[in-house]
């Protein structure tokens, strides 16, 4: 039998060229935008606040130009009454974001959108309003994760939070990794969110 | 029971235990390679078990959330609901190339000693992590609790020791596939696999360090999780299915691996930079709009692709083939693949519509039907092979003595996880439209959207349908333990295009 030589688009060698400078060339253009986002989203850099934005007091507003939700970030408005060096702040972060890790979190909650979908989204957890008024909200904030039990709020839905063993420090932590979580550039998500503060704006 | 009589007791099951893995040893019906394959697809159905075990459990707590609660919280069992998943997946990938690699080098593997050993590290590593998730669960927010508990992060929270472990195991396990196919042949089929591989053990380091910012943390922890299943694990189960074909249909090799090229080509071509559509909200840059967007809407070609492949060599061999259980998991594995992944991943990858979608029970739904519809079929396609090698190569066509059983369970199975995929793609857009659009993602908004009473009925019908799943795979199991047993008729033998034309 004398064998038919295919075409050359459909040739084993060309898709197998092919397949290699693809993948290559692809590979090649997400590392090069894989440094610059690791540019813009390190801390301190023009979409994710430095650490010690937990000095401030953060918001989220509609954005007219670009008609999208942005986070605000206004004066001073410290943390647990106490204003923090950037390298405390940092410090105070990180053993919030280790708790959020080894209290397992995620597999309940989202954390910007992604985890589990039981519980809510805690992107914008420091600015929901569900915290009632500015002044009390670190100290409910502290309460909740120590007791969430007593504290629950599950607004009829009898879904409880269960006790994780939060200790005061850690809860502090927490509250401080949520405060700074919120003022991420997250390009408008959640959309149409109202945060505590914002209501009659 | 006396202490005694206990101690008896186990000692006569361990001894029984030897024996039956000692009579399997000896099971001249399958090679060195073939028998290693048989450990890891033995220890992947007990997993999937589990995987099906606690997603019910899971499940219960959306309808009774006092249930289980502070013994074994939504949490823990989520946790090992989606961790069985990976590991039983990944020990049916590695079961599989184990069981094809000495038919596709030639040669017998190098260091199927070490494999062997690789084999039940592995196994008892992942015994330790499940013991802990479910013994000690949580932790304090230390470092120690992320190396020896687990690192809370979604899909990948075994602890960093056995992450360590699970770098080792993966190493040996390439080096087996290397060296085998560098003695032997070196197909088209090797060449991929073995490239894909050092791309799928290379991203496990991606996931394997901690950082404070969360942006960062979740910039590579989607490299491991999205440049896994849209990337290395599809083409992955593109060797796995190329080699499928010559062996189930007889398709010729130069067809099936110019397909294979061709789907790489559009698999990576779209994946990788597809990657950005998991881009739009974590803090990264605008142009992943665009870049994301663009990308993953393109990724179902491949995926569809795929289906007219297979759909034609099948048809073109009349579907003649020697195994009738694993063909139609494999016909199973290439719409699973194109309705999972392609349909539903496409309907919620455009940022327009994400940003409504994002985070809600919509990314559950297609979740499930795409690693299901993608990944658990092609194990279970493999599982028969395996069950059909080791009795003997029996025939497995039409008049199968049980048939009734493999049968059955492939319609529980699939039809269970399509119908929890629509109730959770109902209660998705729910969440969507009220949580999101109406409430403004408030926790208030996602209560009233939890608390609706479209939502609440759809996660009754996912139970209903879980229930049906969970039957489907028990089952399966069961069919797997015994057919072909007894069966005297040896297998079809299928005409090879390359040697009658
Ligand atoms: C077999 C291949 C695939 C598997 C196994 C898979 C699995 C998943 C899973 C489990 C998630 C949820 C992740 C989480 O827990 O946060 C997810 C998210 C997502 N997938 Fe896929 N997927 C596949 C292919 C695709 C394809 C081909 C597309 C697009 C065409 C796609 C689009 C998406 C999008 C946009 C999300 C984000 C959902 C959100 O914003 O919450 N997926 N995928
Ligand atoms: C007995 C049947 C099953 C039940 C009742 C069940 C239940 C669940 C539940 C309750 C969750 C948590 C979702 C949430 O966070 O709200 C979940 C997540 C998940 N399950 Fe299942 N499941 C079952 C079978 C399966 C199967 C067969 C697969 C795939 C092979 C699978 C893959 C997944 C994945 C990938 C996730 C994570 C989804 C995401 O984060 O978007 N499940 N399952
Ligand atoms: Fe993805």
């Amino acid at each position: 039998m004398t064998e038919q030589i295919p075409p050359r688009w459909a040739s084993e060698t060309f898709w197998k060229k092919t397949a290699i400078w693809v993948t290559g060339g692809s590979f090649v253009l997400l590392v090069i935008l894989s440094f610059d986002s690791m540019k813009q989203i390190s801390a301190g850099g023009p979409r994710v606040p430095a650490y010690s934005v937990i000095n401030k007091d953060v918001s989220y507003r509609f954005d007219k130009a670009k008609q999208r939700y942005q986070p605000t970030i206004g004066d001073d408005a410290p943390l647990f009454g106490k204003t923090l060096s950037e390298e405390e702040a940092e410090k105070l972060v990180d053993h919030g974001k280790k708790t959020v890790q080894a209290k397992n979190c995620m597999n309940c909650h989202t954390l910007l959108g992604n985890g589990a979908y039981y519980a809510p989204d805690l992107t914008k957890a420091w600015l929901d309003q569900g915290w009632g008024a500015k002044e009390s909200r670190e100290q409910m904030m502290v309460n909740f994760l120590l007791d969430p039990e007593k504290n629950a709020r599950t607004y009829g839905s009898n879904r409880k939070m269960p006790n994780l063993d939060i200790t005061p420090p850690e809860a502090e932590a927490i509250v401080a990794f949520l405060k700074w979580m919120s003022s991420i550039d997250t390009n408008g998500f959640p959309h149409n969110f109202i945060a505590l503060g914002e209501e009659d704006k | 029971m006396t202490l005694q009589a206990y101690q008896e007791k186990t000692a006569a099951c361990w001894a029984g235990c030897k024996q039956t893995h000692a009579e399997f040893m000896a099971n001249p019906n399958l090679s060195g390679g073939q028998k290693l394959a048989v450990h890891y697809f033995t220890v992947a159905m007990v997993l999937f078990m589990a995987q099906l075990l606690f997603g019910l459990l899971a499940g219960l707590q959306f309808i009774f959330p006092s249930f289980l609660y502070e013994i074994l919280d939504f949490n823990v069992n989520r946790m090992v609901h989606i961790n069985a998943m990976v590991v039983w997946l990944l020990y049916g990938f590695l079961g599989s190339v184990y069981w094809f690699l000495e038919d596709e080098s030639g040669v017998e593997i190098v260091g199927l000693k070490w494999g062997q050993l690789a084999f039940w590290v592995l196994t008892g590593a992942v015994t330790i992590v499940v013991l802990v998730y479910l013994l000690i669960q949580i932790g304090s927010g230390t470092d120690t609790s992320l190396w020896l508990i687990n690192e809370g992060r979604e899909y990948i929270e075994a602890p960093r020791w056995a992450d360590i472990g699970i770098v080792v195991v993966m190493l040996t396990f390439f080096y087996n596939v290397a060296a085998t196919f560098s003695k032997g042949k070196w197909s088209g089929i090797a060449g991929v696999l073995t490239l894909d591989l050092v791309a799928l053990a290379g991203l496990y380091l991606a996931g394997m360090f901690y950082v404070t910012n969360i942006s960062v943390d979740q910039y590579w922890w989607w490299w491991v999780i999205h440049l896994w299943v849209e990337a290395t694990w599809e083409v992955l189960v593109g060797c796995i299915m190329a080699w499928s074909l010559m062996k189930l249909l007889g398709v010729r090799r130069k067809v099936v691996q110019t397909w294979l090229y061709i789907e790489v080509a559009l698999m990576f071509g779209s994946g990788i930079l597809g990657l950005g559509h998991h881009y739009f909200w974590i803090g990264t840059p605008e142009y992943w709009f665009t870049i994301g967007g663009f990308f993953s809407a393109l990724e179902p070609i491949p995926l569809v692709a795929m289906v007219v492949h297979s759909i034609y060599d099948a048809g073109a061999h009349k579907f003649k083939n020697s195994n009738h259980p694993a063909l139609a998991w494999i016909i199973a594995h290439a719409f699973g693949n194109f309705l999972g992944a392609g349909v539903w991943g496409f309907m919620h990858t455009l940022p327009q519509i994400n940003l409504y979608t994002h985070g809600t029970q919509w990314s559950a739904s297609h979740g499930h039907l795409a690693f299901f519809g993608a990944y658990a079929t092609i194990n279970i396609a493999f599982f028969y092979l395996a069950a059909q090698q080791a009795r003997g190569n029996v025939w497995m066509g039409g008049g199968l003595a049980n048939g009734w059983r493999w049968k059955t369970a492939a319609v529980l199975l699939n039809l269970g996880v399509m119908g929890m995929t629509v109730a959770l793609l109902i209660a998705g857009y729910e969440q969507s439209f009220i949580e999101r659009a109406v409430e403004g993602s408030t926790w208030a908004g996602y209560f009233a959207a939890q608390n609706h009473p479209w939502f609440m009925q759809a996660m009754i019908w996912r139970m209903v349908f879980g229930l049906m799943t969970a039957v489907g795979g028990g089952l399966l199991f069961w069919d797997l333990l015994e057919i072909g047993k007894g069966e005297q008729r040896p297998a079809a033998v299928i005409d090879s295009e390359a040697v009658n034309p």
